[in-house]
């Protein structure tokens, strides 16, 4: 975390902290800043919250989609869910984490991918299913997930 | 005369190239000097032709798919504009059979109208049903709604109306209508598809259950999977709000109603009502004991009518044509009509909303067309993760609520997932209990441990490791979580695993069904 993080924090959670039940739109605001959240923000978020510092772990915790590590510069979640079973996601897993050579919840060496699974991204009727970061593509053999990470990658910065 | 042409901004067409589609069509008529309006739609279901190109003529919409951006040249080349015949030429969109023979209500809209236009929305008949209820009290309103029939569409069916009613009859200064947008179970996409292809309708659909218990705050819990669908939702937001229909004063009748989108954060269990408000709280997704309900003790301690995405888009019609139109649909206590979502393997997935009471085989194969694989059908899963395998002699049964708990199944939120026959329903089994334990909240120890209790066991099972008395005690781990849990996940995954045990018993090396009583 760098000096200015904890200003960042700050000033998310301050601009929040109003909304009734803030916590959540909170640490999604950190995420989407940071790309994670890190574990000084629990204190500064506890004390502006009026909550102890286990509680906001808690939460933080809880959920699948915070991080208290960053991730690698894309998510690639694959459904493991079962429409998507129905269609070959798992042979579709086994060659990512192969490709990638990480496990799910893995980030790889160069920091590039960081692999999740999901269950289900509502875009069943074109199974197996896969998410970069926003986007999700439909019918995803393993041929095809390989030029998708190719298109990633040669995306400007 | 400038052409019109829609291609859809549905996650589930962009997840096919869509937007390559659409770029491709405006620098095709562009280097033609031809002159064209395109609009993002919504999609109209029928995903294997995703992505659809629909080009207006004067005898309706004529659509192409599945269109990619090659043959683009080619579909301006053959006069796409004037809708002339080529390859991918699917004729009237409307015409074509899976569309025609749907009877779409709720979704009506979806895939027709631009979703962020107020005023294509006010022209295909939306906020109809709000002007309506504005000179009604909340107890008409009610009584309206439960005239109808409706059911939660969540997959508790239980009645709109008493839920409403139960929320208006509790005394409060502050009562919330929160929207359970956080659609997790696996084969279902038809809240999705609402929110991208036609957000007012539920906005429309807020604003009623907030006049009819005088709740003056709406929240729409949406999960973070749907990052398109939060995009439209809040544009749509912030039109509702500049043209009056949200704020201090709904329409000029001196009633306020705010709404909010607040983002899920990835887990499956807000999407049970009470884990969703705990949520939506700023807290751990734990569930709550009930009662006392939601509709007594909600959000903040408030009276709180929590609805699924489908159940609040259905509410408009109910009065923009009457409870009594409403009703003529479907059968039994199943009323009106169920945006079926056909996934997995099968040919033709997408979004059937027809009235309840066809079976699942007219679904399975004249609506789906047989399996993507061109393999027989063994087994279908519906109602998401915690819903029954059926195998193919059950394929007959009626789509209605209570024929399904009649074979122990539910139709859940109306998601249907084929498997071909080279499934392995031992595997499948596992799975139920594998997602059961990532996904627990963890607050009923049945649920919390027996999950991977389950995947222990049913692993021994598989690997033929003193096989009949885990089978036995499979049996019994599933009557402990369905008696010992509070809610919905723990107290329903034994369904997809007994389900899987008693219709595919070789699957599990099960020789002697009747030791087993899987009846």
């Amino acid at each position: 975390m760098t000096v200015g993080s904890s200003e960042d924090i700050a000033s998310i959670v301050k601009a929040l902290k109003q909304k009734p039940g803030a916590l959540l739109p909170i640490l999604h605001g950190i995420q989407e800043e940071l790309g994670y959240v890190p574990s000084e923000a629990i204190p500064i978020v506890a004390s502006e919250l009026n909550l102890t510092r286990a509680e906001v772990h808690g939460v933080v915790s809880f959920y699948h989609d915070f991080r208290s590590k960053p991730s690698g510069k894309h998510v690639v979640k694959i459904c493991q869910a079962e429409s998507c079973q129905a269609m070959g996601s798992v042979e579709l897993t086994t060659f990512a984490k192969e490709k990638l050579g990480v496990d799910f919840h893995e980030t790889t060496k160069d920091e590039v991918f960081s692999l999740e699974p999901v269950y289900c991204l509502g875009n069943c009727a074109c199974s197996p299913a896969v998410m970069v970061d926003e986007e999700v593509f439909g019918r995803v053999t393993p041929q095809c997930f390989q030029k998708i990470l190719q298109e990633v990658m040669g995306q400007p910065e | 005369m400038k052409a019109t042409v829609y291609i859809p901004q549905d996650s589930g067409a962009l997840s096919l190239g869509a937007e390559a589609v659409a770029n491709a069509v405006q620098a095709e008529a562009r280097k033609r000097g031809q002159e064209l309006q395109l609009i993002r739609n919504g999609s109209r279901g029928m995903y294997w032709l995703e992505p659809l190109v629909e080009v207006v003529t004067a005898a309706g919409r004529v659509a192409y798919g599945p269109v990619s951006p090659p043959d683009v040249p080619s579909l301006f080349e053959a006069g796409l504009l004037e809708g002339a015949n080529h390859l991918l030429h699917l004729g009237l969109t409307e015409e074509i059979p899976y569309f025609r023979n749907q009877e779409r209500m709720t979704s009506a809209r979806v895939g027709v109208i631009d979703p962020t236009s107020l005023e294509d929305y006010c022209a295909h008949e939306g906020f109809r049903g709000l002007r309506n209820t504005l000179s009604l009290s909340g107890e008409q309103i009610i009584k309206e709604l439960i005239e109808s029939g409706l059911r939660g569409r969540g997959g508790a069916a239980f009645p709109t109306g008493i839920k409403w009613k139960t929320a208006f009859d509790t005394p409060s200064e502050q009562k919330y209508v929160v929207c359970n947008a956080d659609e997790g179970d696996s084969g279902t996409f038809s809240d999705r598809m609402i929110m991208e292809g036609d957000p007012f309708i539920l906005i429309e659909g807020m604003i009623i259950a907030g006049l009819a218990i005088n709740a003056s705050q709406g929240y729409i819990y949406l999960r973070s999977e749907y990052p398109h669908a939060l995009r439209v939702l809040n544009l749509a937001i912030e039109k509702a709000y500049e043209a009056g229909y949200l704020g201090e004063d709904v329409l000029g009748s001196g009633r306020k109603f705010d709404l909010e989108v607040r983002r899920g954060a990835g887990a499956y269990i807000c999407g049970e009502e009470t884990a969703l408000l705990e949520s939506l709280e700023g807290k751990r997704g734990m569930i709550r004991y009930r009662p006392p309900l939601p509709a007594v003790v909600g959000l903040f301690g408030k009276p709180t009518i929590i609805n699924n995405v489908i159940t609040l888009a259905s509410v408009p019609i109910i009065f923009d044509k009457g409870a009594a139109f409403y009703k003529n649909y479907g059968v039994g206590r199943s009323r009106g009509t169920l945006p079926f979502q056909l996934a997995g393997n099968i040919k033709r997935g997408g979004l059937v909303e027809k009235s309840f009471g066809l079976t699942l085989r007219e679904l399975l194969y004249d609506f789906g067309g047989g399996s993507f694989t061109g393999r027989p059908i063994r087994a279908v899963q519906i109602g998401g993760p915690l819903g029954a395998y059926l195998p193919e002699s059950q394929f007959d049964v009626p789509l209605d609520y209570e024929a399904f708990s009649g074979i122990q199944a539910m139709l859940g939120h109306g998601g249907v997932v084929a498997f071909d026959d080279t499934v392995d329903m031992a595997k499948m089994a596992r799975f139920a209990m594998e997602f059961c334990a990532v996904e627990s909240c963890g607050k009923c120890t049945p649920c919390r441990i027996g999950s991977t209790r389950g995947v222990e066991v049913i692993d021994k099972i598989i690997q033929n490791r003193n096989r009949n008395a885990n089978l036995h005690l499979l049996r019994d781990l599933c009557d402990i979580m369905v008696n010992g849990s509070l809610c919905g996940l723990g107290g329903l995954i034994p369904n997809p695993v007994l389900s899987a045990m008693k219709h595919f018993p070789g699957d599990f090396g099960i020789k002697d069904v009747e030791k087993f009583s899987l009846a």
